[in-house]
C-alpha cells in the first residue's frame, strides 16, 4: 500500500516545494523604494525613509503585517539625482509587477521623470507635497497622486494664515515672494498671483539662482520693498542663507513663512538664532508626543529593529513625514485589501484604484495613534490630493511649534488652474481622459 | 545713491568670500599646474572636521588645530597615494585625479563626520553695524568685515610666502616644469605636500567662513562654482588676482542682480532676476575674449 503511495506522496511533496515559496511571495506586499540617503540632501532622505521603513516595520511586528501580509521592500539609491531615479524605478519595476505599494520619491524631479512610465507600468507614483501638481486632476493623471498638498494649494493656505492674522484683509499690504528660481519655486506663483488679485495685495517676486548660497542683493532688495510678510520657498542651503541674510538686513523673522520644502530642523539648526520665530507650512506635527512615534520607538527598536543609525532623529519633522507617508501607503494597501480580496498582496492597479479612493477620517487617525501626522484625507478621480490643508509652524529656537490648525487653500480658486494644466497636458500627450462620473 | 553704495559694498564683501575659495585654486595650480577640481570638496571636509571635532566636546580653538591637522595629513596622503605616480603626466592626468578625488572626499568626509546640516558658531553675529546703519541707513555686515580682514591678512601672507621664499620660488619652478625642477634638485613630493597642506588651510578658512555663514552642510561644495569666474578674471596664477577677480564678480554680479531685472521686464515683460547664477560666467566669458590669462596671471608665451 505505502509501496503504492510513494510515487503520489512523492509528486505532493514535490509540488508542495514548489508552490510554498509562492504561497508565502504572494502574502508579501513589496514597496520599491527610490530614495536617497548620501549625496547633497541624504540627511532628509535618511529622516524621512528612516520614518517610512520604520512604520512598515512596525505594522509587521505589532499586527503581523496587514491582514497577515508582510510588508517587504527594497531600496535603490538616487542621491536625489533625476538620471539615477529613473535607473531605480526600471531596476525595481519588475520586482513590483505582482505587489507594488506607492512609490515616493521625495524628488520634484524624479516624479517628473517618472510620471509616464509609472502610467505606462501601472504603477502607482505617490508626491506628498511635491511633484506634477496638475496630477490632481486624475482623469488624466490615473497614476500620479500628490496628495495631501500640492505647491499652490500650500501657497494659498499660507495666504490666508497671513490673512487671518490681518483682520481676514489683505488689500494695500506688500507680499514678497522670494523663490528657488526652478521649476519648484515657478509653481506656486500661479497661486500667489491669483491671490494677490483676489486679495489686492501687492505681490513682489524675487528669484534667488541655485544653489541659493548667496542673496545679498535680494535681501536688500527685500529692505528697500519693506514688505510686510516673505513667502518663502527655498530648498537646502537657500533656506539657511535666507534666514541669516533676513538677519543681517534686519527683517523680522516672524514675518516669514516657508514652504514645506524649508520647515524642518536641517533647515533651521544651521542658521542658529537667525531661525528663531520663522514660520513654515507643514501637514505633520513634529515631536515624540504622537502615539504612534512613541510606539515605533518602543516597539520596533525594542525589537532591535529600527532603521535609523542616530534614533535622535525619531520625532524630528522629516521623520514623522516619513511616517506620514507610510501610514497613507498601508491605509492604501488596506483599502485595496477591502475590495480585491484580504490577506492578499496587491498589484499596482489595485493600490491606485485604494489611493483613489481613500478616506481617512480624524477618527481613523485616531485608532491608527496618528492624529496630527496627517490631515483628513478623501481622494476621488477628480481629486487626488484629497486635503489641500496644511498647518503653519513655528521654529522657537529649539523646536518646532504648531501655531495654527489645518488650513485649507482656496480650493475653488486653485483646483481650476490645476484642471486646466491637465487639459493641456492630455492635449500634448494625446490622451483621452477618463470620465470621472463612471468611476468608483 | 545709498542703496546703490549699500549693494556695491555689499557685493565687495561678498567677494571677499569667494576670493578665499578662488585662493586654494591658485595655490595648487602654482605649484602642479593643475586646476584643482576637489577644492570645493576639501572647503567641505575642513568645516566638517571642526564641527565634526566640537561635537565630541572639544572647543573651538582645539578643534580648529585638529582639522588643520587632518586637512595636513590629508594633504600629505594626496600626493603619496595619488600625485606621486602622475609626476611628468600632462595636467589634464592630474586634473582627471582630482576630479577622482572631489567624489572620494564628498563621500568620506560625511561617513566620518555625520551629514546633517549643522551650525558652525564662531562668535561673530552677521548683523549689520548699528552706527552705519544709524548714520547712513547702510547695512554693513559685521561678519562681512571680519571676513574681509581674514582673506586680507591671508592674502598678504600668501603673496609674501610666494614671493620671498625658497620654498616659494620652488613651487613656482615645479608649476613651471616639474622635470626641470626635478633635475636642479627641488624635492618635488615635499613641495606638493606642503602645498596641498597650505591649500587645505585656506580651505579651512574658507570653509570657517562660508560654514559660519550658512551652516556646515555638503552644499559647501558648491562654493567653488563662486570661485571659477573669479579665477578666469584674476588669473590662475595670482594671488591678488583671486582677491580683486572676487571683488569684480562680488560687485558686479549684485549689481547686476538689482538692477538689469527691471530693465529686461520694461524691454520683454515677464519676470528676471536670479541672474547672479550665470552672470558672474558670463563676464568671465568675454573677459576670456580680451585677456584669456586673466588681470594677473602669466602670460604665456611659446617658442615657434
Amino acid at each position: 500500500m505505502i509501496r503504492k503511495l510513494k510515487p503520489a506522496l512523492a509528486a505532493a511533496a514535490l509540488s508542495l516545494a514548489i508552490l510554498s515559496p509562492l504561497a508565502m511571495a504572494a502574502e508579501e506586499q513589496f514597496f520599491p523604494l527610490i530614495d536617497y540617503r548620501v549625496g547633497p540632501y541624504g540627511s532628509n532622505g535618511q529622516a524621512f525613509y528612516g520614518g517610512f521603513i520604520d512604520y512598515l516595520n512596525y505594522v509587521n511586528l505589532k499586527e503581523k503585517g496587514v491582514n497577515g501580509v508582510q510588508m517587504t521592500w527594497e531600496e535603490c539609491e538616487t542621491e536625489y539625482n533625476n538620471a539615477k531615479g529613473v535607473e531605480c524605478y526600471e531596476r525595481l519595476k519588475s520586482k513590483a509587477a505582482k505587489s507594488a505599494g506607492p512609490i515616493h520619491t521625495m524628488s520634484t524631479g524624479i516624479s517628473y521623470a517618472l510620471v509616464d512610465k509609472a502610467a505606462q507600468d501601472k504603477l502607482p507614483l505617490a508626491m506628498m507635497g511635491y511633484g506634477r501638481t496638475d496630477a490632481v486632476d486624475g482623469s488624466v493623471f490615473p497614476y500620479a497622486f500628490p496628495l495631501v498638498t500640492t505647491y499652490q494649494m500650500q501657497a494659498s493656505a499660507i495666504v490666508k494664515f497671513i490673512k487671518d492674522k490681518n483682520g481676514g484683509n489683505l488689500a494695500g499690504k506688500k507680499i514678497v515672494y522670494l523663490y528657488h528660481d526652478s521649476a519648484y519655486g515657478k509653481e506656486a506663483i500661479i497661486a500667489m498671483e491669483a491671490e494677490a488679485s483676489l486679495n489686492k495685495f501687492t505681490l513682489v517676486q524675487i528669484p534667488v539662482a541655485h544653489p541659493g548660497n548667496e542673496q545679498g542683493a535680494q535681501w536688500l532688495k527685500i529692505r528697500q520693498e519693506k514688505p510686510d510678510y516673505v513667502v518663502f520657498w527655498g530648498w537646502g542651503v537657500m533656506n539657511q542663507t535666507a534666514l541669516k541674510a533676513a538677519q543681517k538686513v534686519g527683517y523680522p523673522r516672524d514675518k516669514m513663512i516657508g514652504s514645506w520644502w524649508t520647515g524642518s530642523e536641517e533647515d533651521v539648526v544651521p542658521a542658529g538664532d537667525a531661525a528663531k520665530g520663522y514660520m513654515a507650512a507643514t501637514w505633520n506635527v513634529a515631536g515624540k508626543q504622537v502615539p504612534v512615534i512613541a510606539d515605533i520607538q518602543k516597539v520596533v527598536y525594542g525589537a532591535g529593529k529600527g532603521n535609523l543609525q542616530d534614533a535622535g532623529k525619531i520625532g524630528t519633522v522629516l521623520y514623522n513625514r516619513g511616517v506620514s507617508a507610510a501610514v497613507l501607503s498601508v491605509e492604501a494597501i488596506r483599502k485595496a485589501q477591502e475590495k480585491y480580496g484580504k490577506g492578499k498582496a496587491m498589484n499596482g492597479e489595485q493600490v491606485r484604484w485604494a489611493l483613489e479612493n481613500l478616506n481617512i477620517t480624524d477618527a481613523r487617525l485616531k485608532t491608527l495613534g496618528a492624529t496630527d501626522l496627517l490631515p483628513e484625507i478623501k481622494t476621488s478621480c477628480d481629486n487626488h490630493e484629497g486635503s489641500g490643508k496644511v498647518k503653519i509652524q513655528q521654529w522657537d529656537g529649539a523646536k518646532w511649534v504648531p501655531v495654527s490648525g489645518w488650513i485649507e487653500g482656496n480650493k475653488g480658486l486653485i483646483h481650476p488652474l490645476f484642471q486646466a494644466s491637465a487639459k493641456q497636458y492630455a492635449k500634448e500627450k494625446g490622451i483621452t481622459p477618463r470620465d470621472c462620473s463612471k468611476e468608483k | 545713491m545709498n542703496f546703490f553704495l549699500e549693494v556695491l559694498i555689499g557685493g565687495l564683501l561678498s567677494g571677499v568670500m569667494y576670493a578665499l575659495v578662488a585662493l586654494g585654486f591658485v595655490l595648487i595650480y602654482k605649484a602642479s599646474g593643475v586646476f584643482n577640481f576637489a577644492q570645493g570638496a576639501m572647503v567641505y571636509l575642513a568645516a566638517l572636521s571642526v564641527v565634526g571635532v566640537m561635537e565630541k566636546g572639544a572647543p573651538l580653538w582645539l578643534a580648529v588645530i585638529l582639522a588643520f591637522v587632518i586637512m595636513t595629513l590629508f594633504g600629505i596622503a594626496t600626493e603619496k597615494f595619488v600625485l606621486r605616480k602622475l609626476v611628468n603626466q600632462p595636467p589634464i592626468a592630474l586634473f582627471m585625479a582630482t576630479i577622482g578625488l572631489a567624489f572620494f572626499i564628498e563621500g568620506l568626509a560625511p561617513m566620518i563626520f555625520g551629514s546633517e546640516p549643522r551650525a558652525l558658531e564662531l562668535g561673530i553675529v552677521d548683523e549689520p553695524i548699528p552706527w552705519i546703519l544709524d548714520n547712513w541707513n547702510m547695512v554693513i555686515s559685521k561678519f562681512d568685515l571680519v571676513a574681509a580682514g581674514v582673506a586680507s591678512v591671508l592674502v598678504a601672507t600668501l603673496a609674501l610666502f610666494f614671493q620671498y621664499t625658497r620654498i616659494g620660488r620652488a613651487l613656482r619652478a615645479v608649476a613651471d616644469d616639474h622635470q626641470a625642477a626635478l633635475s636642479i634638485g627641488i624635492p618635488l613630493q615635499h613641495i606638493w605636500a606642503i602645498v596641498w597642506g597650505v591649500a587645505g588651510f585656506v580651505a579651512l578658512v574658507a570653509g570657517m567662513m562660508w560654514g559660519a555663514r550658512n551652516g556646515v552642510q555638503f552644499a559647501l561644495t558648491f562654493t567653488a562654482l563662486k570661485a571659477l569666474p573669479v579665477l578666469i578674471l584674476g588669473g590662475f596664477t595670482s594671488v591678488p588676482g583671486a582677491i580683486v577677480g572676487g571683488l569684480i564678480i562680488g560687485a558686479s554680479e549684485k549689481l547686476a542682480e538689482i538692477y538689469i531685472p527691471p530693465v529686461m521686464q520694461d524691454l520683454f515683460g515677464g519676470n528676471f532676476g536670479g541672474i547672479e547664477g550665470w552672470f558672474p560666467y558670463v563676464l568671465a566669458l568675454l573677459f576670456l575674449l580680451v585677456r584669456p590669462e586673466g588681470l594677473f596671471g602669466e602670460r604665456h608665451i611659446d617658442r615657434v
